[in-house]
């Protein structure tokens, strides 16, 4: 894993000034402390910073083809490269490195963009053809690493993190209104958007393409369907689970390839469980494991994690998330993380990937993505219920089904009646794109409320809905309820938050690189051909996944109830001694930020000092205005880094005033 | 609904996996279910929305009363009726 980062000239051949190139790659060493490299020619400059994990001793970049033509920067996995590199071999091509990276040139030669197809792995990475005047820079197809940019004048810009991109502009970076808008709507930005003005993100499954003389252009390659033509309903519960079963051994060995330890992510939850326990079997017996407690119980899974090490017998370690850590680092991660965030949950895991470099490792397998791609989330099961309920909107008994779904809250009468109200949002409308998840994100939407009149203005009549309705697939209205849910989740709350802000950033903050054996797109493919009906077996979540595992886990982490992963928000912001609430809060840091109405501020901290139970939109009110105002900070006011003197590539290649 | 099918038998198997958690020896198409403590008003909702989703029919408010669904052979007798009046209406 590693960093990267490019200045290219989109008109004509011009000094790129590699000190800039210098400075993009010093914001981004946390992503590749090891070693750093660079390429410039007289239209491009490329950089790097690596994490180096395959080919330790020759695997430096920038790497080249045969002939020094191509060169690429690279940050990622590719996890079959080598079966793709003995294909390659047998064409002709030949190798100087044993790395992932090398495989991708020569495949990029072979295939042009259709190389993308065959790569099965997460990445990020910029080919730039030196003969051509070409630059061609993907993203793999669910967004597992970032790729920025930026057009400004007659250059474009492009880096691993938005932070490299700010390091080196001249003007004050600016919020953008509309990606503020996404962020307060659906946790984060949709695919293309940031946090700030003029800063694009490639979105997931996309591709940049650029030649001398053309426009750049941004392309799809790669699009998640559940077109109901893919859904096999001749095949059994047991073939199904069989095949998976198979998928996900394979996903999980190829995803161990590394000249580095590969260590794994144990929560107690079903899908780290599961994938611990298929390498422990399988793969490692000396598997090195870590896991998160929390100070908090109502947060805390250590039985389930303790349970599971012992079952494995793994040598593992866990990070204590205290309430007052979870405050102290929330700046820290709001730096890494470069969007506002609804949610404290990120701080404990960048405490993980922390304890994980300590302990000496730099890989680690985690379980992300399976609650998406195999059905475990509760807005499934409550899509399901909601559904259920729309047959007929009036029945008495329907909406009666919640209770299962959420049976402590139900417990009390009163309290029902409100929240079958709350849940019968759009119940009338089955057919509206978005039924699965009108309650949620009409909740969070009133979390704009505490928008400032001014900034509330600069978003004006603009509606996120009709954006993202814009981005869904043709056919999306014949699909299957759960999967228009399912889709929904992915494209944004999975790439945008889960893989991003509690995911790639949280661990490359502590230089260190995620696997997720869930996200293999053979996988993921392969789950749109399953019926939705065997995904959540009536309301019972991951059906088929604890078919997959049950023979491989105990009966606990198997049949026991799901438990969101999540931390405390408000008592990690009040009466914390290493949090600065007020000042971070204070009028005059509201007013200059100028997000949000500093009245409304005021008496929202009034009423969490007041009251330890806030509800959750209060708790997401608190820990987005808090992360927003950290955001303002460090990006807005941004400080440009102290580069050392003595900070400079270890790699150079100049071919500057060398091309024709 | 298809008659070809075994429905009954993906009912029941849904009874054991999701209310049993798989011990379903003891499970017979005359087994009292509510009695049983197997399923309770929530229950035979999750097993409403199953019989919905699974086998593409709706039942009514007016259908949904305990006798239609207090065994497995209570079940099969209602589904069997519904279906017979789907089939000469």
């Amino acid at each position: 894993m590693c960093g990267i980062s490019g200045i290219l000239n989109l008109k004509n051949p011009a000094q790129i000034d590699a000190n800039n190139l210098r400075r993009m790659t010093y914001a981004l060493s946390h992503r590749g402390p090891d070693e750093t490299g660079a390429y410039v020619d007289d239209w491009i400059g490329l950089a790097q910073s690596r994490l180096s994990i395959i080919d330790l001793s020759s695997g430096s970049q920038p790497i080249h083809n045969e002939d020094k033509s191509i060169w690429i920067v690279f940050n990622g996995e590719i996890f079959n490269y080598p079966e793709i590199r003995e294909s390659l071999v047998k064409l002709g091509h030949r190798f100087y490195t044993t790395s992932d990276t090398e495989v991708i040139i020569h495949l990029y030669e072979e295939k042009k963009e259709k190389c993308l197809d065959d790569l099965n792995g997460q990445f990020a990475f910029a080919i730039w053809d030196s003969h051509k005047k070409e630059l061609f820079a993907a993203r793999d197809r669910v967004g597992i690493l970032p790729l920025f940019y930026k057009i400004n004048q007659d250059r474009f810009y492009f880096a691993s993190e938005a932070k490299a991109i700010i390091e080196i502009s001249d003007s004050q970076t600016s919020f953008d209104p509309i990606g503020l808008d996404q962020i307060f709507t659906f946790w984060t930005t949709l695919p293309g958007k940031t946090a700030f003005s003029g800063i694009s993100e490639l979105a997931p499954g996309h591709f940049i393409k650029f030649s001398a003389g053309k426009n750049l252009s941004v392309n799809r390659y790669w699009s998640l369907s559940y077109s109901k033509e893919l859904v096999q309903n001749d095949k059994s519960i047991p073939q199904f689970a069989s095949e998976i079963s198979e998928l996900m051994k394979d996903s999980i060995r190829i995803r161990l390839r590394a000249d580095v330890p590969v260590g794994s992510y144990l929560s107690g939850g079903l899908d780290s469980s599961g994938i611990t326990a298929v390498v422990k079997n399988n793969f490692n017996n000396q598997l090195r494991t870590f896991g998160i407690t929390f100070q908090e119980e109502s947060f805390d899974e250590s039985d389930f994690q303790n349970l599971m090490v012992k079952h494995l017998d793994t040598n593992h370690s866990e990070v204590h998330a205290t309430n007052e850590d979870i405050g102290k680092y929330f700046s820290n991660i709001v730096y890494y993380g470069e969007k506002p965030i609804i949610r404290a949950a990120p701080v404990p895991l960048f405490l993980l990937s922390k304890k994980v470099r300590e302990e000496g490792y730099k890989v680690v397998l985690t379980g992300e993505g399976a609650d998406e791609i195999f059905g475990g989330y509760n807005i499934f099961r409550e899509t399901k219920v909601r559904k259920f309920w729309s047959v007929d909107p009036e029945s008495k008994f329907r909406p009666k089904l919640l209770k299962k779904l959420y049976p402590y809250i139900f417990k009390d009468n009163r309290l029902a009646q409100t929240l079958q109200a709350f849940f019968k949002l759009g119940i009338d409308e089955p057919n509206n794109p978005f039924f699965s998840h009108v309650v949620r994100w009409n909740n969070n939407t009133k979390l704009k409320n505490f928008f400032s009149e001014d900034f509330s203005k600069q978003i004006g009549g603009y509606n996120c809905y009709d954006e993202l309705k814009s981005l869904l697939p043709e056919d999306f209205d014949d699909w299957d309820y759960v999967y228009k849910a399912q889709y929904l989740e992915i494209i944004t709350f999975m790439s945008g938050y889960l893989l991003s802000s509690q995911g790639d950033r949280m661990a490359m903050a502590n230089s260190v690189e995620l696997r997720v054996p869930y996200l293999d797109h053979r996988i993921i493919e392969y789950m749109a051909t399953v019926p939705s009906r065997f995904k959540i077996r009536g309301l019972n979540e991951k059906y088929l996944l604890k078919k997959v595992f049950k023979d491989l886990l105990p009966k606990e982490i198997v049949n026991r109830p799901k438990n969101p992963y999540r931390a405390p928000i408000r008592n990690s912001f009040f009466n914390n001694k290493s949090f600065d609430l007020h000042s971070v809060l204070s009028e005059k840091e509201i007013n200059e930020a100028g997000v949000f109405n500093p009245a409304k501020v005021k008496l929202l901290i009034q009423k969490a000092e007041r009251s330890q139970s806030l509800s959750e939109l209060d708790n997401m009110a608190i820990a987005g205005i808090i992360s927003t105002q950290f955001l303002q900070n460090h990006f807005v006011n941004y400080k440009k880094l102290n580069v050392p003197a003595e900070y400079s590539f270890n790699t150079f290649i100049d071919k500057r005033n060398q091309i024709n | 609904m298809n008659a070809s099918v075994n429905y009954l038998e993906t009912i029941k198997q849904f009874i054991v996996d999701n209310f049993l958690f798989g011990d379903g020896k003891s499970l017979v198409k005359e087994t009292p279910l509510f009695e049983k403590g197997i399923i309770d008003s929530t229950g035979v909702l999750e097993l409403v929305a199953f019989i919905e989703d699974n086998f593409k029919i709706t039942i009514s408010d007016d259908e949904l009363v305990q006798d239609n669904f207090s065994s497995l052979n209570a079940i099969d007798r209602f589904l069997k009726s519904k279906n017979d009046k789907a089939a000469s209406q």
